[in-house]
């Protein structure tokens, strides 16, 4: 455990110089550059994002066909309509505002997902000062064979840290 | 070390130059109406030119003061691009004004609104909804106003070149302070001014016509070809190693506020278009229908470019540039910012001549006129290269210069 983030950046620099590999960091907030040091893969959320801003557009675009063309055609403005292509401007609004619904919460739940965040999962950080004022580097044995666990808390104990747990888990 | 103009950009801008001149003679002799006598193709093309450029130059004097104003720190190495990209406005307003004053003369029609004639009632020429608008089109007012944007726009740059300099030489913040609130006030004047200057000097030639997100749209045309020329020419910069401290990052940041604004100004267009559709007032939506259909049953002869420059300036760069790697790829970027610079020429021109060339003696953009428009882009990236060559290319004592060079997204 850290107290500042920048002495937990030079540790985890110094780890992985070492041939360490670095299971998780938890912290308060997101850790400027921490992301390539510790090996964590670029996010493919951006990718998730437009793939749920095209379902939301077919959708918007479908829905609004079905209901005020196809099953019942509606007469707003003076603008009846019998069909999509001629009425288009009047449902790009819509399309556009459910495309970003769609966006943005297909994007919130799959990160939540993802990181097991959900409402109602269990935490899983280890220590909770890690969400208040505090910076965890979390190292798993069992990631590194090369290493016995004597040789890991001593490269441990030559960075500048506060605190030192060792767990056994099951 | 100052930046040196290399000798191929110096021919090449005196190349377009010389066709634009070219272009220019042939235009003018071109003429139109029924014996060629009158010229005004070839005048409202003057001032599609002389507007889509002073335009880049206000963009660039806004972005400017944008970084200024909310104290940005990462455009701090290359802000000399903006001013150098500004140093045009006084060309450029000089020829606007210069078109302006032709028209009042009666020397063309650009602005029907210029004839004295529409407001004398009971006279022949007596038009009563043009002459509702009498007040606002008043010599003295209109002059007024005139002198106003050019005097402003003109001083304000000036004092802005003129501070940068200084802190060159100076250093400290106490520069950087009053830049910091003189940039708030001229942001407050430039909100109002650039709506009514698209209103006096564009939106006024459909006279009849009037719509409240002219001024943004028109404004947000400006920042997006403002973008593109920055961002295609601190590439350029950056390859010929003139800016060692430009990384992706910044590349990628200016890449997003090619992206963005392309966004914001279809996003206007869009809005002024629908909200006119939808309503469907007859005064409001003559302004499409001429650029839609003929009057006879057919397609107007302005439909065509029109179609094609909205793709560009928003399907394009949309599909393409949204991409993370996209906006890092020099290539892509400089690609597809030259057609969209390209697609927003022909946007000023849509604004431009529909409302000054009867729609039967219009066959489409001819050669010359994409001529005029390489002529003045010469002009144009001459004076920029000029103003980038007088003073050192990186400001050496801009607070935020450290805080640039370690710009990291």
């Amino acid at each position: 455990m850290y107290d500042d983030e920048q002495k937990l950046l030079a540790a985890a620099k110094e780890l992985v110089h070492q041939g360490i590999r670095v299971k998780d960091v938890f912290s308060p907030f997101p850790i400027h550059g921490l992301d390539p040091i510790i090996g964590v893969k670029r996010t493919r959320l951006a990718i998730a994002s437009f793939m749920y801003a095209t379902g939301g557009t077919t959708l918007a675009l479908l829905g609004m066909w079905y209901f005020m063309i196809h099953d019942w055609p509606m007469n707003i403005g003076g603008k009846p309509s019998f069909s999509l292509i001629q009425n288009l401007p009047a449902f790009v609004p819509v399309t556009f505002e459910f495309s970003v619904f769609c966006a943005a919460h297909g994007m919130a739940i799959t990160y939540m997902i993802r990181n097991k965040t959900l409402p109602g999962m269990p935490a899983c950080n280890p220590d909770p000062r890690t969400t208040d004022d505090k910076f965890v580097l979390e190292i798993a044995a069992s990631q590194n064979h090369d290493h016995d666990v004597e040789n890991l808390e001593a490269a441990l104990k030559q960075t500048d840290l506060m605190e030192l747990s060792i767990k056994e888990l099951a | 070390m100052n930046f040196v103009i290399p000798g191929k950009v110096k021919t090449l801008s005196f190349v377009l130059m010389a066709i634009g001149v070219i272009a220019m003679v042939w235009g003018f002799l071109q003429g139109d109406g029924e014996h060629g006598e009158h010229h005004q193709r070839w005048w409202s093309n003057m001032l599609v030119n002389g507007f889509y450029f002073v335009a880049i130059s206000l963009g660039a004097l806004f972005f400017y003061t944008l970084q200024y104003a909310a104290e940005v720190g990462w455009s701090a190495q290359f802000k000399r691009i903006f001013e150098a990209m500004f140093s045009y406005l006084p060309i450029g307003l000089v020829i606007v004004l210069v078109l302006l004053i032709t028209g009042r003369l009666g020397m063309h029609h650009t602005w029907h609104w210029m004839d004295q004639s529409l407001y004398v009632e009971g006279g022949e020429n007596y038009d009563k909804i043009i002459a509702g608008k009498g007040a606002y089109f008043s010599d003295a007012f209109f002059w007024l106003r005139t002198v106003i944007y050019v005097g402003l726009f003109i001083w304000f740059a000036n004092w802005f070149r003129k501070k940068s300099l200084l802190e060159d030489k100076e250093g400290g913040t106490e520069l950087h302070v009053k830049q910091f609130k003189r940039s708030a006030i001229f942001l407050v004047c430039f909100a109002v001014f650039s709506s009514t200057l698209a209103w006096d000097w564009l939106m006024s030639i459909d006279t009849h016509w009037f719509s409240t997100m002219y001024g943004w749209y028109v404004f947000s045309g400006m920042w997006v070809t403002c973008m593109i020329f920055a961002t295609i020419l601190t590439l350029w910069l950056r390859k010929r190693g003139h800016l060692p401290h430009i990384n992706d990052s910044h590349v990628h940041d200016l890449t997003k506020w090619m992206f963005a604004i392309s966004m914001l100004w279809a996003y206007l267009w869009f809005c002024q278009f629908m909200l006119i559709w939808y309503a469907n007032i007859p005064e409001e939506v003559q302004y499409y229908t001429t650029r839609f259909f003929d009057g006879h049953g057919g397609l107007s002869p302005y439909l065509f470019p029109l179609v094609m420059m909205f793709f560009i300036n928003f399907a394009l760069p949309f599909y393409i540039l949204i991409a993370r790697d996209a906006k890092r790829n020099s290539n892509l970027i400089v690609g597809v910012g030259l057609l969209i610079f390209c697609a927003h020429f022909v946007d000023v021109y849509l604004l431009v001549i529909p409302g000054t060339i009867h729609m039967e003696q219009y066959h489409g953009i001819e050669f010359w006129e994409w001529g005029m428009f390489a002529g003045f882009f010469g002009l144009f990236l001459l004076v920029v290269m000029k103003a980038l060559s007088k003073a050192p290319l990186i400001p050496t004592n801009h607070p935020f210069l450290e805080e640039s060079e370690h710009h990291e997204i």
